[in-house]
């Protein structure tokens, strides 16, 4: 498949692998953050660690749509689908996350709501347009990626005079989170870890362009590198950032220079600025309320907005205590920290956000890595034993 | 071009003379064999000495016609390869339908035309069947669940307690077609492609695997959870391991195209005429040479060992050199696809 296959060459990424080794100096220790899951899907799914020096570690974001999504704004999706009656539509992963009482969207459409998978807003649309006389709700999720398509969703709705269609925003953006990780008051600094930089998220970059995450390079004095989502992007893009550490450089640089530049797709962020505005401040999951994080629709476009169409219930939502998922979710912790996973928590009955999503850390080290990850836990537990003794 | 008209009505399951005519116009007709003439309530078949394998399967599929095949042919493939997967000769076949109300006569008659068109494919007669109707809004189109038996030939022992670390894994063409020509026809998920399913009865070329090397290890067919479905079971039931190579494992290029823009693994979508081969490693050769000389046989490979190490766990070599577990499918990726 052109344009696939070259960059999930063995000979390349042998060979980009040998330059890593050789660039990396052994006396340190490199923290890269990706802070996409798609990046993060990616190193399990190829096994790039393995082709990695054992001091090159990934430190794995929050940049997993369905995982940061709290679970308060799941519980308000299902009490949209079962009380409000609309026909609720999302995209696929998101149907599985757990809410309270490990309610998903997927269980209350066996309960009889009208739950719909679709894999994009004009499906929706159409979905709203054979049902005139049902109220259509698309659940936008997602970063700067998929806002762009909620836009138009509304944009075609209002153009249409397609009144029974709305949207629940949840769209989050990508630069306040980075900067949230790097100050991170919330988290005890004994426990964080020195992150020395950044791989940026691809898709995300291709509509903000390259030019947000300057102010990473210029007030945090980290370095970024923008990278695609093959393997061999992200360990060309491993490669820059060795670079830029061993050199003392802190720049904004850019690996998938094939489809980000530094402006970005500014129709689409005009199309975006139009409909939706900033909102003070927004819960994540994992990292808490991030102000100036997350979008809203503006109040012209009320019509579109489920949160200004329907009234929804005040919500106390209660996250299950052992599960580890916020500490995973900055890059504090490991799934094998976590005493749910891969007991209680499994793909199949995931607890937590990032057991559920293909490109949550924790499904990525059971799916891609679970050999390794049952052998470090037993050995932890056995460290843990001739200690207490 | 079918010449019937008209729907299935409720009296064409009730017994009367309407069903006996469905039944003589559409089945008896399509499948006419020896067997199915003979009338009876049960069907007498003279069985040779030995070992013999029952099977049966369910067929639900929507689409009902798919590119490549459709339920009637897809429910006699199913059962057969079951049977085949034991390393059986299929001797005979059943049929049961349950047809919904006012589901068009003319399709019922393309599919019967097709169940007998795979049958006779095969070698294998449907000697005896069921119809019942069910009202308008109980079922979906049609069910059809087809049983089967079939001759175990002397010698031939396959199951995963054959299993072993050392031995060669095998796969009889590329992967995925069938769950990806059925997903590409999907409401709401047309994508315009020429990807066809595999569905394809593999009884002829497992009858020449088994006389090759009777010893063989064993055989499953990767349907529903696709490969890594298939691949885990045997681990677990065989307390074995296996190390793949991702480079060496046959997808169509179309169909990895499909699934990189659907975000699937190729590895999880089901096939309907494939076969996992476990054999002795001296024996990798020549079977794969018998594959090859099949139509269904096209792109065969090996693809990875058995492990006596790691029992439980199916690793791989990825596209670049690293390594990963393939894992089951969590949830459902596609229901209804078989």
């Amino acid at each position: 498949m052109k344009y696939v296959d070259e960059f999930r060459d063995r000979a390349r990424a042998e060979s980009l692998g040998r330059a890593i080794a050789a660039a990396a100096d052994p006396a340190r220790q490199y923290n890269f953050m990706e802070f996409c899951g798609g990046h993060t899907h990616a190193i399990f799914r190829y096994g790039v660690q393995d082709l990695v020096p054992g001091n090159v570690h990934f430190v794995h974001g929050p940049g997993c749509p369905v995982c940061i999504l709290p679970m308060r704004r799941l519980d308000d999706a299902i009490e949209l689908a079962e009380a409000h009656g609309v026909i609720l539509c999302s995209y696929g992963d998101m149907l599985r996350v757990p809410g309270s009482g490990r309610k998903s969207l997927l269980k209350a459409k066996a309960d009889g709501a009208d739950v719909r998978m679709v894999y994009s807003t004009l499906d929706a649309l159409e979905i709203a347009r054979a049902h005139p006389d049902r109220e259509v709700v698309f659940l936008g999720i997602g970063f700067e990626t998929t806002t762009p398509p909620s836009a138009v969703a509304i944009a075609t709705a209002r153009a249409e005079g397609l009144r029974n269609f709305s949207l629940f925003c949840n769209h989050v953006m990508t630069p306040p989170a980075i900067r949230h990780i790097l100050e991170a008051p919330d988290i005890d600094p004994a426990q964080a870890v020195r992150l020395d930089g950044f791989l940026g998220p691809s898709h995300v970059s291709s509509v903000i362009g390259s030019r947000p995450y300057e102010f990473l390079a210029e007030r945090y004095a980290k370095p970024v590198v923008i990278a695609g989502f093959e393997p061999l992007d992200v360990m060309q893009a491993t490669l820059m950032l060795i670079h830029q550490v061993n050199e003392g450089r802190v720049n904004v640089e850019n690996q998938y220079a094939r489809v980000v530049t530094r402006e970005g797709n500014v129709k689409a962020q005009d199309l975006v600025a139009q409909i939706f505005e900033v909102r003070d401040t927004f819960e994540w999951r994992g990292l808490g309320s991030v102000p100036e994080s997350a979008l809203r629709i503006r109040p012209e476009y009320a019509a579109y907005d489920a949160e200004a169409k329907f009234q929804l219930t005040e919500k106390e939502s209660r996250e299950n205590k052992a599960c580890e998922c916020p500490a995973i979710l900055r890059g504090v912790k490991k799934p094998k920290d976590c005493k749910l996973f891969g007991k209680a928590c499994t793909p199949e009955s995931p607890m937590g956000a990032c057991m559920v999503s293909s490109e949550g850390a924790c499904a990525a080290y059971w799916t891609y890595r679970r050999m390794e990850t049952l052998a470090e836990m037993a050995a932890d537990r056995a460290a843990a034993k001739v200690a207490a003794a | 071009m079918s010449r019937l008209t008209g729907n299935v009505e409720m009296a064409h399951g009730g017994g009367g003379r309407a069903m006996v005519g469905l039944i003589r116009n559409i089945f008896a007709r399509h499948f006419a064999n020896p067997l199915l003439a003979q009338g009876h309530d049960a069907t007498a078949i003279a069985v040779p000495a030995g070992r013999i394998a029952v099977t049966t399967d369910a067929h639900v599929v929507s689409p009902l016609f798919f590119a490549g095949g459709d339920i009637g042919s897809l429910a006699v493939h199913g059962t057969v390869n079951d049977l085949a997967m034991a390393g059986a000769r299929p001797l005979a076949l059943t049929a049961a339908y349950i047809i919904e109300e006012g589901f068009p006569l003319a399709d019922l008659d393309r599919i019967a035309a097709s169940m007998g068109a795979a049958a006779r494919a095969a070698g294998v007669p449907i000697a005896t069947g069921d119809t019942k109707v069910v009202e308008r809004g109980k079922g979906d189109g049609v069910f059809i669940t087809t049983s089967g038996i079939g001759l175990i030939p002397d010698g031939v022992d396959i199951g995963p307690h054959r299993l072993a670390g050392g031995m060669a894994v095998l796969i009889s063409g590329p992967i995925g077609d069938h769950g990806i020509a059925i997903l590409s026809q999907r409401q709401g998920l047309d994508f315009g492609t020429t990807i066809q399913s595999d569905s394809a009865a593999l009884c002829h070329m497992v009858a020449d695997i088994v006389a090759a090397v009777p010893g063989i290890a064993l055989l499953r067919d990767p349907t529903r959870g696709g490969l890594s479905a298939t691949l885990n079971e045997l681990a677990e039931a065989g307390r074995i391991g296996m190390m793949l190579d991702e480079r060496a494992i046959p997808v169509r290029p179309e169909v990895a195209a499909a699934c990189e823009l659907l975000g699937l693994d190729p590895l999880h979508i089901a096939n309907e005429g494939k076969l996992v081969c476990i054999c002795a490693p001296q024996d990798a050769d020549t079977l794969l040479a018998i594959m090859h000389r099949h139509p269904e046989g096209q792109g065969a490979a090996k693809i990875g060992e058995t492990t006596a190490q790691n029992p439980g766990f199916i690793r791989m070599i990825t596209a670049i050199g690293g390594t990963r577990v393939i894992d089951w499918l969590s949830g459902e990726q596609l229901p209804r696809i078989c």
